[in-house]
């Protein structure tokens, strides 16, 4: 079960197979991308910055892997995030998890991004072609997206 | 209490003009609210960085909280907008 943040790049064959490596009780793998978008509002994107608070970054995301691995019956889990200067196309997140069945991996997945939407301290600045420089609101969407997982 | 650590992120940051303060806080502000309605009296940048209360995120020794939280024991205190990660 680990966490990562971190500026450089990921290479996601090679997380699944260190993930993965030598553990014959996984049959199901799922991994989930976020990538950088070249619009917004119908405006093309230039450049992408991710400003996050270091020590809590990792906490939350250790908590929520805490939670996934308590509620789901999974052999591994990966949370890799990125931060500082992105271009669109770049890879921003992943989530990785590993599991007997895919029910569960396929749950515990978007539980991840659920809750990493929403208690991430990250923060993203769009810089658009005139290099104006607009910090993204949070989506009620994304608030919206954490009740179907109350219990 | 004793002197506190306070954190500001994304446009909190740029609207307070720096990143972080040292402060020893007055023994009537307990709470979050208190804490931003003290900060507000501090400076013009800090009282348009909270102009809008409701829409500044709180973490207290970087696990978040509500604004009627109290500061007993906060360390670190930061503040910043909604979270858009991922």
């Amino acid at each position: 079960m680990t966490v990562r943040v971190q500026e450089d790049d990921f290479d996601i064959g090679a997380e699944i197979a260190a993930l993965t490596d030598g553990d014959t009780d996984i049959g199901a793998v799922v991994t989930f991308t976020g990538t950088v978008r070249g619009a917004a509002k119908g405006q093309p994107i230039i450049a992408m910055s991710l400003e996050h608070y270091p020590g809590m970054t990792e906490r939350e995301l250790e908590r929520v892997e805490a939670e996934a691995l308590e509620r789901w019956p999974l052999s591994g889990s990966l949370i890799v995030h990125r931060h500082g200067d992105l271009k669109p196309g770049d890879n921003i997140v992943l989530v990785v998890t590993a599991s007997a069945h895919r029910q569960a991996a396929f749950d515990a997945a978007q539980f991840l991004m659920d809750f990493l939407k929403t208690n991430a301290p990250f923060w993203k600045k769009e810089t658009g072609r005139e290099g104006q420089g607009e910090w993204v609101d949070a989506r009620e969407s994304d608030t919206d997206a954490l009740d179907r997982w109350k219990r | 209490m004793a002197s506190v650590k306070l954190l500001y992120f994304a446009w909190v940051r740029e609207k307070v003009g720096h990143g972080d303060d040292t402060f020893e806080l007055p023994e009537a502000v307990a709470s979050v609210t208190d804490l931003i309605q003290w900060l507000r009296l501090q400076g013009p940048e800090y009282d348009a960085a909270f102009e809008n209360e409701s829409a500044i995120r709180v973490a207290i020794n970087q696990e978040h909280v509500t604004h009627d939280a109290l500061l007993a024991g906060a360390k670190e205190i930061a503040f910043f907008p909604p979270v858009t990660g991922g």
